[in-house]
């Protein structure tokens, strides 16, 4: 002990050499003449509290892993369900480009008469194909599918009508137009029925208007979900810094240094979490890429599975990026106010 | 540079700690607040420090009263000063080094700045070959000038200490005193609470005296002002 106290005693022209000024003062021109370097130790300080979170975390790999993935499948959650939407949205959209209208003609009208309506309708721009299905022609293909050929020789006549088979034109097949196009071919033939293929459809985007608000409101729900977790991970973490903080304070630590660490812990728990969430989401897509290439292959189309983009995947990860921010935020503003110095009761 | 003028502390379910303080010190004094174990030392250092309000009369720090200082304005104010303890208040996750550096990392001071202010204040309390290891690796009186060493890196115009020796053996109080007159006598305006008499009179500096919460001794500097 008694060593390195002779040796500070003889370095006598090392001490601090210095008159107390005004303290304002001081400060005072120091700030003004310093504030370049001022605002570069600040980065500096911020890339040096982003790498010892990062460190932090890595010391406590398991409890960072569970934290990370209760985000990651909170955040995956509703951006598949989303996804999903979208490709059931743009499959019935495929499907919907190939709707019809078929016109079922009141039994009086004859085949000439048909013929006649067929030709009028060619020249609405409205319409881009027109097909005549004669009465003896739908039976005769009714008779070859169905089997049934025995039994409908006995009856009396063909009772079947004519029927004109309408294709909309490229530009007039929206839900409504088909709608429209609908009602007035009902009101100009002598049609005992008009019958739109894409009700179903209307109704099925309906449906999915209805999931997706459902979608919306378990993402709400899930983000508010993983701002509690990072919250309450924060807090405990803040728990075990208690010394620390207090000693910060005493020293004359801001609250926004002291908040840093923990927002930079959020800011890592958020981007692992949304990186975690898009790489579920991609395996989930990828998982279901084949299968679902060979159904559509099947179905004679050219639909494909898809994902959820760049500009998707960015909004996820910075989803959990803004989520793990806001959680820690809240979570340190809050919490580091109990820890007073001076307050120890 | 510190002024008490009438002031009241009392603790919330508490009698009073504090009752009708005044005593001024001047820029560059060194003074011991002395007194019984709950004479309130301690309340008077934590309200010089801001970590306790006054419940009535006024502190002025600087020139500056101090019941003016927002709750926000607090860490900045802390900045200007000095804080041993008794406990010391180190952090035991990190070297020495760190926990000297901790007050300009808060201040924003450059590495190369602060390694060379840091290693200068280690030296002053001649602690420089332990800036690597952990403090709770120290014994008591070393833990304490690592303390000491925090407390001056950043060069406060002054310095308040709350029974800095309350651990320690007669032969190591004594030096720690030392390290504090050595501050003291470049500027460094030095406030110190202890109840060892014996240790204060052998260095024969003002004394300051409290007996249950009122002055009983030395309220005034020399020249009778602040
Ligand atoms: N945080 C507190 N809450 C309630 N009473 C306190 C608190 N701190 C100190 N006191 C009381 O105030 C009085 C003075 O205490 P203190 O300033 O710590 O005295 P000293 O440092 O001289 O021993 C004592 O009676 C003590 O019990
Ligand atoms: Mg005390």
């Amino acid at each position: 002990m008694a060593k390195p106290m002779a040796r500070a005693r003889k370095r006598k022209p090392t001490r601090p050499e210095r008159r107390p000024r005004p303290s304002r003062r001081n400060s005072g021109r120091r700030s003004a003449s310093a504030r370049l370097p001022r605002f570069t130790n600040l980065l500096i300080d911020h890339a040096r509290v982003l790498v010892a979170s990062l460190g932090r975390l890595a010391s406590q790999p398991l409890s960072t892993l569970m934290t990370v993935a209760v985000i990651g499948i909170a955040l995956a959650l509703p951006a598949g369900l989303q996804l999903l939407v979208a490709n059931v949205r743009a499959l019935s959209g495929h499907w919907q480009g190939a709707a019809e209208l078929s016109v079922y003609l009141q039994p009086d009208v004859e085949l000439t008469a048909a013929e006649k309506l067929a030709d009028g309708l060619r020249a609405d721009p409205w319409i881009a194909e027109v097909q005549l299905i004669s009465a003896d022609s739908a039976l005769a293909e009714f008779r070859e599918s169905s089997g049934f050929g025995d039994a409908l020789e006995a009856l009396p006549e063909n009772p079947l009508p004519h029927v004109i088979v309408v294709l909309p034109a490229a530009d007039r097949q929206s839900s409504e137009d088909v709608a429209t196009l609908r009602d007035k071919l009902e009101e100009d033939l002598p049609a005992e029925l008009v019958q739109a293929d894409t009700e179903w459809v209307a109704r099925l985007q309906a449906m999915l208007e209805v999931v997706r608000r459902v979608v919306l409101l378990a993402a709400v729900m899930l983000a508010v979900g993983v701002v509690i977790i990072v919250g309450n991970t924060i807090r405990l973490d803040i728990q075990n810094r208690r010394d620390e903080i207090e000693v910060t304070k005493l020293i004359g630590g801001t609250d926004a240094f002291i908040r840093r660490p923990f927002l930079y812990t959020g800011i890592w728990y958020g981007l692992m979490g949304g990186l975690l969430a898009l790489a579920l989401v991609a395996s989930s897509l990828w998982a279901l890429d084949e299968p679902i290439r060979r159904l559509s292959g099947l179905y004679g189309s050219g639909f494909r599975l898809q994902g959820p983009g760049f500009a998707g995947g960015v909004g996820l990860t910075l989803a959990g990026i803004v989520l793990g921010w806001l959680g820690s935020w809240a979570s340190a503003t809050r919490n580091m106010r109990r820890i007073e110095p001076g307050h120890e009761k | 540079m510190i002024r008490f003028e009438t002031v009241f502390k009392r603790y919330p379910g508490s009698r009073e700690a504090l009752s009708g303080v005044s005593m001024s010190m001047d820029t560059g004094e060194m003074a011991f607040l002395t007194g019984r174990s709950g004479a309130g030392k301690s309340t008077m250092l934590k309200l010089i420090g801001l970590l306790e309000r006054p419940t009535r009369g006024q502190v002025i720090v600087n020139g500056r009263n101090i019941g003016g200082i927002k709750r926000r304005q607090i860490p900045a104010f802390r900045r200007q000063i000095g804080m041993v303890f008794q406990d010391h208040k180190l952090l035991n996750d990190r070297s020495v080094f760190d926990n000297v550096a901790l007050p300009l990392v808060i201040a924003g001071l450059g590495l190369k700045e602060s390694g060379k202010r840091v290693r200068a204040a280690l030296d002053q309390v001649g602690l420089l070959h332990t800036e690597k290891v952990r403090p709770m690796t120290l014994s008591t009186g070393e833990q304490q000038r690592v303390g000491i060493a925090r407390a001056v890196v950043s060069k406060p115009s002054l310095l308040i200490a709350d029974e800095p020796t309350g651990n320690l053996d007669p032969g190591l109080s004594l030096e720690i005193m030392r390290i504090f007159e050595r501050f003291n006598e470049v500027g460094t305006t030095v406030l110190i609470a202890s109840h060892d008499l014996h240790l204060i009179s052998q260095l024969g500096h003002r004394r300051i005296e409290l007996s249950e919460g009122r002055l009983t001794f030395g309220g005034e500097g020399e020249n009778g002002h602040g």
